[in-house]
């Protein structure tokens, strides 16, 4: 009988235990799910609030009762934002587009067709996983400067369709289709091209889309490139936009248009996670690299 | 095979041009550069050959401060956010209702654009004319003195600039941490609770050993990451970071190749091989000593 009775008060005090830590628990996780989302909220109420509101305000309120959409207004007319947003929705498509299509013939190759030095030529290209950016920038810089492409959309595309770390996730996907489908389509009389494009391709889509994503947002958020290779506004990237603003934007610190700005650039990249976040969030575990 | 050789190198050809003028001959040409003395970026000439650039940048005041803001911001950062991800992939593994919530709200960073939420923490440690800015506000409200983190003392930029960057990293590692720690076989911690073995002992004894070369990895990638800093500096306190105080090796390399300092690509290459001299020297030692503990 006591026995029992010590049992039962082991398991009481092992209950509380593990309610007490269950608390602490969910208290730490929310505390560090308000430092991320804090942030945000700060940017999209200030860039909600009234010039004159902002500044009279010594100790910022939390809250705003008067929202207003004039720092939108303001940040889409005193600087050419939106034509930022254009050249950058015209860049990361242009990357996208042709890095997807460089990559998917080189990934096919390595996947699919034999031919001499292959073993040894993608042992070559993994090394180059290694190089640093910074490492092979300076010349690039210095051969887009003397093709006279600064300022040009061709000069910001061309050195970043390539990705070594891409054509590896791609390659590794082409290569679990099985062989037998091949060799079914040789029998039909298939071009290599045909099989590609009709059977490897939606196959292997989930991939595909995954490496869009991660590009995407990687061209988004581009900005050294841009930086050295435009001085031109009217080939500003809205990560050299924002910095421009940051400098000289918008007249004397006015701040709630800035936050304006902040929250236009931020929201295509937080809707496409939002839509896609399980598959942003495989993807970049399978092996993103930022960190 | 003779033509199925020919149609493979077809395929390979976009990417090998690319790669060959964009990776390989760039690869080449910073060592080239590296050693040409008195390189003239107008009329491509230079002296002659040798490791002036290097003496040059190695005594290069700018580029010492540079390290040593480089240096401080690895080794904070590194197990600062190494550490606070674990123990909070920990605490998501430990929970079941919100935790997806938890854990897509924890990424948000990792999709933002650094330059433009970097403004946000700029203006929450700023001090303007008509306020202190949120953070000081706090630090008063909890006794201490107002102090101003973006034109400030060094040690207080410094602070800034840990903050923001461990927000940023911390997306990635919680991310990997968290699919590590899902991994581990359940059996383990079922036999070592039929043992009753304590939570700190499962903890020391199980998890951390399985997880330890995934750590590893973070912490290598997060020693790369940190040595290159660049943008989330310039977020805080401008492009120019030499008169900010804040500047990184990496935005040495770039001043020294373009901007108000720029024109001097032989300086900039210089600076970018003892840069990649450096990352490479910790890569190894980690894949040894991470080798050395298997």
């Amino acid at each position: 009988m006591t026995d029992t009775n010590e049992y039962g008060r082991e398991g009481a005090k092992i209950r509380v235990l593990g309610t007490v830590r269950k608390v602490f628990t969910y208290a730490g996780l929310s505390l560090w799910g308000l430092v991320v989302l804090f942030p945000f909220y700060w940017m999209i109420l200030t860039s909600l609030k009234n010039y004159g509101a902002y500044t009279s305000e010594y100790v910022p309120r939390f809250f705003t009762l008067s929202p207003t959409i004039e720092n939108y207004l303001k940040a889409f007319s005193a600087v050419p934002l939106a034509k930022y947003f254009l050249n950058t929705l015209v860049f990361t498509l242009a990357t996208t587009a042709l890095m997807l299509l460089i990559i998917i013939l080189a990934a096919f190759a390595f996947a699919r067709l034999d031919f001499k030095g292959k073993d040894l030529l993608f042992t070559l290209f993994l090394s180059l996983m290694m190089i640093p950016n910074e490492l092979v920038i300076i010349t690039n810089f210095q051969t887009v400067t003397l093709l006279g492409l600064r300022n040009t959309f061709t000069g910001l595309i061309l050195p970043s369709v390539t990705s070594v770390f891409y054509l590896y996730l791609l390659r590794e996907a082409f290569a679990q289709v099985p062989d037998s489908l091949y060799l079914a389509a040789k029998v039909d009389g298939t071009s290599d091209f045909k099989y590609l494009w009709k059977v490897i391709l939606p196959i292997c889509q989930p991939t595909v889309v995954t490496i869009v994503i991660l590009k995407i947002i990687e061209c988004w958020n581009s900005y050294v490139w841009p930086r050295l290779i435009t001085d031109n506004q009217a080939y500003f990237l809205v990560s050299n936009g924002i910095q421009e603003i940051r400098e000289n934007g918008f007249g004397r610190e006015n701040i709630p248009a800035m936050m304006a700005a902040v929250v236009a650039i931020s929201l295509p990249l937080i809707i496409l996670f939002l839509v896609f976040h399980k598959k942003i969030m495989a993807g970049v575990s399978r092996g993103g690299t930022k960190g | 095979m003779e033509q199925n050789n020919r149609k493979a190198w077809l395929y390979l050809l976009p990417a090998l041009a690319f790669l060959g003028v964009f990776m390989i001959y760039p690869l080449v040409d910073v060592v080239i550069y590296s050693v040409e003395e008195g390189y003239n970026s107008a009329s491509q000439t230079f002296f002659g050959y040798g490791f002036y650039n290097f003496d040059f940048v190695l005594h290069d005041a700018y580029f010492l401060q540079a390290v040593r803001n480089t240096l401080v911001l690895v080794a904070i950062t590194v197990p600062v956010s190494t550490g606070l991800s674990l123990l909070i992939a920990l605490g998501l593994s430990s929970i079941k209702p919100l935790r997806n919530l938890f854990q897509t709200v924890y990424f948000l960073p990792y999709v933002t654009n650094t330059l433009a939420v970097g403004l946000v923490f700029m203006i929450l440690f700023k001090q303007t004319e008509y306020s202190q800015g949120l953070i000081n506000l706090l630090i008063q409200a909890f006794g201490g003195s107002a102090v101003d983190f973006i034109n400030g003392p060094w040690w207080a930029k410094m602070t800034v600039t840990c903050i923001y960057t461990v927000w940023i990293v911390m997306p990635f590692k919680i991310l990997i941490l968290t699919s590590a720690l899902a991994s581990v076989n359940q059996d383990y911690y079922n036999a070592a609770r039929m043992d009753g073995a304590s939570k700190s002992r499962i903890f020391f004894k199980i998890t951390l050993p399985m997880i330890m070369p995934i750590v590893f990895y973070l912490i290598i990638t997060g020693f790369i990451g940190a040595f290159k800093a660049y943008s989330d500096e310039v977020a805080l306190f401008g492009t120019d970071l030499n008169a900010a105080g804040m500047n990184t090796m990496v935005g040495y390399v770039y001043d020294m190749l373009y901007g108000n300092g720029g024109g001097f690509p032989s300086y900039a290459a210089a600076a970018a091989l003892i840069l990649f001299a450096i990352i490479l020297t910790i890569t190894v030692i980690n894949l040894l000593v991470s080798r050395g503990r298997r």
